[in-house]
């Protein structure tokens, strides 16, 4: 090997010319391709500390708030306080209205009925000098936790009379202080609870009456602004599921039906050229463009109501279908013409060739599109906010017609709530559930790729 | 073209072509062709690349179509009737005149729904036991059975190149067409699978014409009762295969036989 090298270096001056020049080009190119490689690597290496860096983040600030202070109390619900008629039940030859409406009566007869009563009762048993700081104990309970109690009774009249050992949330401020996140060396002024408050908690705390427990509130509750405490993502996670609801009832099939026709069986001319650039565009439009043009249409002109997840769906839907059929077309444009060729040549018609041969093989692809579209749905805020779904909305829609917010807008106006060192938690958390429902989204998509992938 | 063109006289004609023009976009690709191709012959083109064999090919069942550019002139008939006109299924074309293709392409299914497609897609079979005949028939003719009738439930796509290919002639038999055209159906394939395929060939002459586009002289030589060269766009020559290879009467088809260009 070295001899035949030397041999041909020896051999004449300008081929070892022109050998030194290839050696000398080599070691530019030998460098360069290390720089490059090391210039990639370093790009992941920076990318992947980052996603890291996010992750201990959120999972760090956003952890805590998944569990919540809550106090046990033993609850006597007192016959003297908790006055209220029979619980009314349909009788025979009543119709369905005046039921209705006898109900109504008696649900709202029970919530003029002083629950806090039975709450501060139950709060004087735990703690020894309550009576000589009323105020103070105003503050420990969440206020609406007394909804929770009038719920109870609703639900179940009968315990009337009976003591109930229930687990009630305690006062944002207090879970705060109980999580370590007050700085105790602070002045009385700044501690945001009552140097009485401080001292029950921390001994009911000690004393177990006061459990950090698993939050269930935060994913059954809808927001709320008056109990901060019980502020949860219920109304936000059900506002989006109608709008995915709509968006992959509508953006779905239109996509692919349109990536079909418009792949196999339109024209090339002038006007199909003009529909692809098109939704080319349409594919690099600013997402609050979107919103605009669904505040104006939907709102506008179609009269649908504000804030209603069906408006966010369609405008999402809007947002999608280019994802959908750009993704579909390209999946269709990557199966072989071979395949068509011979589909057509056994005598199958286009549109047979196409619907049991094509489209089977695109599945994976299409299916792999279509969810990426709607996860990036699930995460969109900017239009959302433009046709008023960054209201705040106190209920659990029941229907895509009613108001609602959606979790990425939820996250959005929790980061800006006053109340600092609990929202930022509570934001975290949001992420996370955000989080985690895309991640089963995009799991879903490899889980059907490979169901569907057909070996060639 | 003259006396050669005919076999004999007790043969008949299957298709003809007349005047023949193919054009992509403004390009001309075939300038004019007249050929009469006979019931149950094995006929051959060759000719070098681009020459436009395979698109003449194409013409004889309307596979051109699929190509928006492609515009087709002159008159193809099959058994008198004109596969052009308008009236025309090119569906029931198709199921008449079969094609296999350069690269075997089975369907990504089993090889029992690769040759059942075609039947079903027709209407050939209407019971299962129909159905289960027709495969088995016509994985026998393409002499594919014995190999095969284990794992009929098994991707086609699994099985090897001349396998694949024998499996794609099965598939075309079995909607039991009159032609059938193979575009180059052994130019992807080694020596001893090309020769199963010619001795094939040879057999499914007896049910089937056949019109066999090749790059391979010895191959047309050997399968083909007549074989027509092309050059260019337009049809040279045409005649009884010996007669073209050992005695062609165009200096331009000794040319190409004898390897000077092509």
């Amino acid at each position: 090997m070295t001899t035949e090298v030397k041999n041909l270096k020896g051999n004449a001056a300008t081929r070892s010319k022109v050998q030194q020049q290839v050696v000398n080009s080599l070691q530019k190119r030998h460098r360069q391709e290390k720089l490059f490689r090391g210039a990639g690597v370093a790009a992941v290496s920076i990318s992947i500390l980052l996603v890291v860096l996010l992750f201990v983040n959120i999972f760090s600030k956003g952890l805590p708030a998944f569990w919540q202070h809550a106090i046990k109390l033993d609850i006597y619900f007192d016959p003297a306080v908790v006055k209220i008629a029979e619980k009314p039940v349909q009788q025979a030859g009543e119709s369905d209205n005046e039921f209705r409406q006898r109900d109504l009566e008696w649900r709202s007869a029970v919530g003029m009925i002083n629950f806090n009563r039975l709450i501060v009762d139950g709060l004087q048993k735990v703690i020894p000098d309550a009576n000589e700081h009323r105020r103070d104990l105003q503050r420990i309970v969440t206020s609406g936790e007394r909804f929770a109690i009038r719920d109870l009774v609703i639900k179940d009249p009968s315990i009337i009379g009976s003591t109930q050992s229930l687990f009630l949330l305690t006062d944002a401020n207090i879970d705060v202080w109980l999580k370590g996140n007050i700085d105790r060396s602070l002045g009385d002024a700044q501690q945001q609870l009552s140097p009485k408050v401080r001292e029950w908690v921390e001994s009911l705390k000690a004393q177990g009456v006061i459990q950090n427990r698993f939050s269930f509130a935060l994913f059954m509750n809808p927001d709320s602004r008056s109990s901060l405490a019980s502020a949860g993502l219920a109304g936000a996670f059900m506002g989006s599921l109608y709008m995915m609801l709509v968006v992959i009832v509508l953006a779905i099939p239109m996509g692919v039906a349109a990536a079909i026709y418009l792949e196999e069986f339109a024209p090339k001319n002038k006007l199909t050229d003009l529909v692809e650039v098109n939704i080319n565009n349409l594919a690099a439009v600013p997402s609050i463009v979107f919103g605009l043009l669904g505040a104006s249409i939907f709102i506008g002109w179609f009269n649908l109501p504000m804030s209603a997840p069906v408006v966010g769906g369609l405008v999402l839907t809007l947002m999608t279908l280019p994802t959908v059929i750009i993704a579909t077309r390209s999946t269709l444009k990557a199966i072989p013409p071979s395949i068509r060729q011979a589909a057509l040549g056994l005598g199958a018609s286009k549109s047979q060739a196409v619907f049991h041969h094509v489209l089977p093989l695109a599945i994976p692809g299409i299916l792999t599109g279509s969810i990426i579209g709607v996860a990036q749905a699930l995460g969109e805020s900017a239009p959302l906010l433009l046709i008023g779904m960054k209201s705040f909305v106190a209920s659990i829609p029941s229907s895509a017609m009613e108001q609602s917010t959606a979790l990425p807008v939820q996250i959005y106006l929790w980061q800006g709530n006053e109340l600092r060192n609990f929202f930022e938690a509570r934001t975290s958390a949001a992420i996370i559930v955000l989080l985690a429902l895309m991640l089963s989204l995009n799991s879903l998509a490899i889980w059907l790729r490979k169901r569907y992938e057909v070996r060639w | 073209m003259s006396e050669s063109t005919v076999l004999n006289d007790a043969a008949k004609v299957k298709m003809t072509a007349r005047d023949v023009k193919v054009f992509y976009g403004t390009n001309q690709a075939i300038h004019g062709i007249d050929m009469d191709i006979m019931e149950n012959e094995v006929i051959a083109f060759i000719g070098p690349s681009g020459c436009g064999k395979s698109t003449f090919l194409r013409c004889l069942n309307r596979m051109n179509d699929t190509i928006d550019i492609c515009r087709v002139t002159g008159q193809i008939a099959l058994d008198g009737q004109d596969i052009y006109h308008p009236s025309l299924d090119v569906v029931q074309l198709r199921a008449q005149v079969g094609m296999v293709f350069q690269k075997p392409n089975p369907f990504p299914k089993s090889i029992y729904d690769n040759i059942a497609y075609g039947p079903k897609l027709h209407g050939l079979a209407s019971k299962k036991s129909d159905l289960d005949d027709v495969v088995e028939s016509s994985l026998r003719r393409a002499g594919l059975w014995e190999e095969v009738k284990d794992r009929l439930n098994q991707p086609g796509t699994g099985l090897s190149g001349g396998q694949q290919q024998r499996l794609c002639i099965a598939r075309t038999i079995a909607v039991s067409p009159e032609v059938i055209l193979m575009d180059e159906p052994c130019s992807a394939l080694d020596p001893i699978a090309t020769s199963i395929i010619e001795e094939l060939i040879a057999e499914l002459k007896q049910n089937f014409t056949i019109v066999i586009v090749t790059h391979n002289m010895q191959q047309a030589a050997r399968v083909s009762d007549r074989t027509a060269f092309f050059h260019l766009g337009n049809l040279i020559e045409l005649g009884v295969t010996n007669d073209v290879f050992t005695n062609p009467t165009q200096k331009r088809t000794e040319d190409y036989i004898t390897g000077r260009y092509g």
